[in-house]
């Protein structure tokens, strides 16, 4: 009996690898398909026709633009208030060892471990129980909360691989603390502060469950396309707008994880 | 100036700290556990049924109202739910998950990584979306299966009672394939990880002593995979248990725990039972999380 040699996959498991990818990403290929369709009342496969009139057609919805401008204006600013509360966090837990500092690590995650929807209820709650009006603000808030895990992650992964000397060096040639935050800190964690930044950027430009209960009457892109889910009212149109959230957010998530994914490599080599 | 102040904090850590620690706490303590207070503090109170107003007065009514046949009947398809999507996602993912730990080039493996990754941060609702273009009536599914003169096995899965339906994007069926490609990186990434973790030197050992490949990945391998495999169900479980998207998108008349609290907050305007609701999944996350930290899967996060 010869057993196989432990460096080449069988046949089935490359298979099953194999499915298993197809099954993550043939689903946003047919969407993509049929954003073309000519189709107007049903999902029809295979499609009737192909045509492009309904990117045009998406492009002069007035009701479009303002939910994609409401969703870009609260990503912009829930990602910049994660930047500034998720570096501070990791700045504190990587520096000190306090009393409770895997607490701060449990805290910052719950928002996006616990089922959406229960902090979605608790801030409708919270909303309610203070008798706060729907705006723009409630949205953000929402928002910024599961926003700054991700740069939390990123930027204490960085600090963790950073070497200390660099900044001890730095103090010891004369440099204040602000002087070597500028010079030396910050150009370390810079392609950190990115990654985690454009993550947070898709989810938040993505979110749908918070946004429900944080919206009011306003429609955000997600609302706007769960509303078309629920009642298909445009669906060319919804296929092509699925198109574009998909495009929109693909590039900021792949360079993301490429940065993430190059700076663990470069990790394993010097080890 | 700058200098002395650098200086002045350089020398008091803990007012550094203080400051760093300062605006993330207070803002999570504030906004994150505030809201989740409130969320407990509104499952005490009661909606005046004539007024449609909400009564803040202790009061157990509310909690009372969860145990009718209705809504346990929400509780347990919800789990039920929750636990087969679990299932499904781990015997899926692992063969994925194992290529890419153990056998893909390196080259190759940076990208296998990131095309997993990828689908975890995007475009969530325009995941959901496509399934209901694929199983629609009309859709891929359907003419794959006519294609094939197979009509009669589709509608015979769609006569079954409970998860049948009058086509499968408008059934429990639907509902399931699609929590399935939602949550399903959630459960590759942890297993990879364990997997990554199993020194190579155990597996030939095993092979040394007489273990057929078989026999070594089901007595050295899957028990050391397990852990990770607790890891990534505790999210496809509690991510099924609180979702209303794919319930309402793909879902019949029958509720499920998420569609409940969106109902009954919304249209109802009645908080309180929603937020009593949401109990719910956090009991059960609770219990599920002590479980799957004595089965080590904190370890393999």
């Amino acid at each position: 009996m010869r057993s196989r040699s432990s460096n080449s996959a069988s046949p089935a498991l490359v298979l099953g690898a194999l499915g298993g990818l197809i099954f993550l990403h043939a689903p946003i290929w047919i969407i993509f398909l049929y954003s073309f369709t000519t189709d107007e009342a049903t999902y029809t496969f295979p499609l009737p026709g192909f045509t492009t009139k309904w990117f045009g057609v998406a492009l002069q919805r007035a009701d479009l633009w303002s939910a994609l401008s409401l969703s870009l204006k609260v990503a912009v600013v829930a990602t910049a208030a994660a930047l500034v509360l998720g570096t501070l966090a990791a700045a504190a837990v990587y520096r000190s060892n306090f009393f409770g500092r895997e607490a701060i690590s449990l805290l910052l995650v719950l928002p996006i471990a616990l089922p959406g929807i229960v902090s979605g209820i608790a801030l409708r709650s919270a909303i309610g129980t203070l008798d706060i009006p729907f705006s723009y603000w409630t949205i953000v808030i929402g928002h910024a909360t599961f926003c700054v895990v991700t740069v939390y992650n990123n930027v204490l992964a960085r600090f963790r691989r950073m070497q200390g000397s660099l900044v001890e060096a730095s103090m010891d040639l004369g440099a204040n603390s602000f002087q070597t935050f500028r010079h030396v800190v910050l150009p370390n964690i810079a392609t950190a502060l990115v990654a985690g930044g454009m993550l947070a950027f898709a989810l938040s430009f993505d979110e749908v469950i918070v946004t429900t209960f944080t919206a009011g009457q306003q429609s955000t892109l997600p609302i706007w396309i769960f509303s078309q889910l629920v009642r298909p009212r445009d669906r060319p149109v919804t296929n092509v707008v699925a198109t574009i959230v998909v495009l929109i957010t693909f590039l900021p998530i792949f360079f993301a994880q490429r940065i993430s994914a190059s700076s663990a490599d470069t990790e394993g080599e010097t080890k | 100036m700058l200098n002395r102040l650098s200086t002045y904090l350089y020398r008091r850590p803990r007012l550094v700290l203080g400051l760093l620690l300062g605006p993330p706490l207070l803002y999570f303590v504030v906004v994150y556990l505030g809201s989740l207070f409130a969320l407990l503090l509104n499952s005490f109170y009661y909606l005046e049924e004539f007024t449609g107003l909400v009564v803040r007065q202790f009061t157990l009514t509310t909690y009372a109202k969860l145990f009718t046949p209705t809504n346990l009947g929400i509780f347990f398809r919800t789990a039920s739910m929750a636990l087969t999507v679990t299932i499904a996602d781990a015997i899926i993912a692992f063969p994925l998950a194992y290529y890419i730990a153990r056998f893909a080039p390196k080259k190759i493996k940076t990208y296998l990584y990131i095309a997993v990754t990828i689908p975890l941060w995007s475009s969530y609702l325009v995941r959901v979306y496509a399934w209901k273009l694929i199983l629609a009536k009309e859709g891929i599914v359907s003419w794959f299966f006519n294609l094939f003169g197979l009509q009669f096995i589709l509608d015979k899965i769609l006569s079954i009672p409970v998860i049948g339906g009058s086509s499968l994007s408008l059934s429990p069926i639907g509902m399931f394939i699609a929590f399935c490609y939602i949550w399903l990186p959630y459960m590759i990434v942890p297993i990879q990880t364990a997997l990554e973790r199993v020194p190579k030197s155990l597996l030939e050992a095993s092979s040394d002593l007489g273990a057929n490949p078989a026999q070594t990945f089901r007595q050295v391998l899957l028990p050391l995979a397990f852990p990770g495999v607790v890891a990534g169900s505790i999210f496809t479980f509690s991510l099924t248990l609180g979702d209303f998207i794919v319930p309402q998108v793909l879902g019949n008349s029958r509720f499920f725990i998420g569609q409940a609290v969106y109902t009954y907050q919304g249209t109802a305007g009645n908080i309180p039972l929603a937020a009593a609701f949401t109990m719910g999944p956090i009991v059960i996350m609770i219990v599920y999380l002590l479980i799957a930290r004595k089965l080590g899967a904190f370890d393999a996060l």
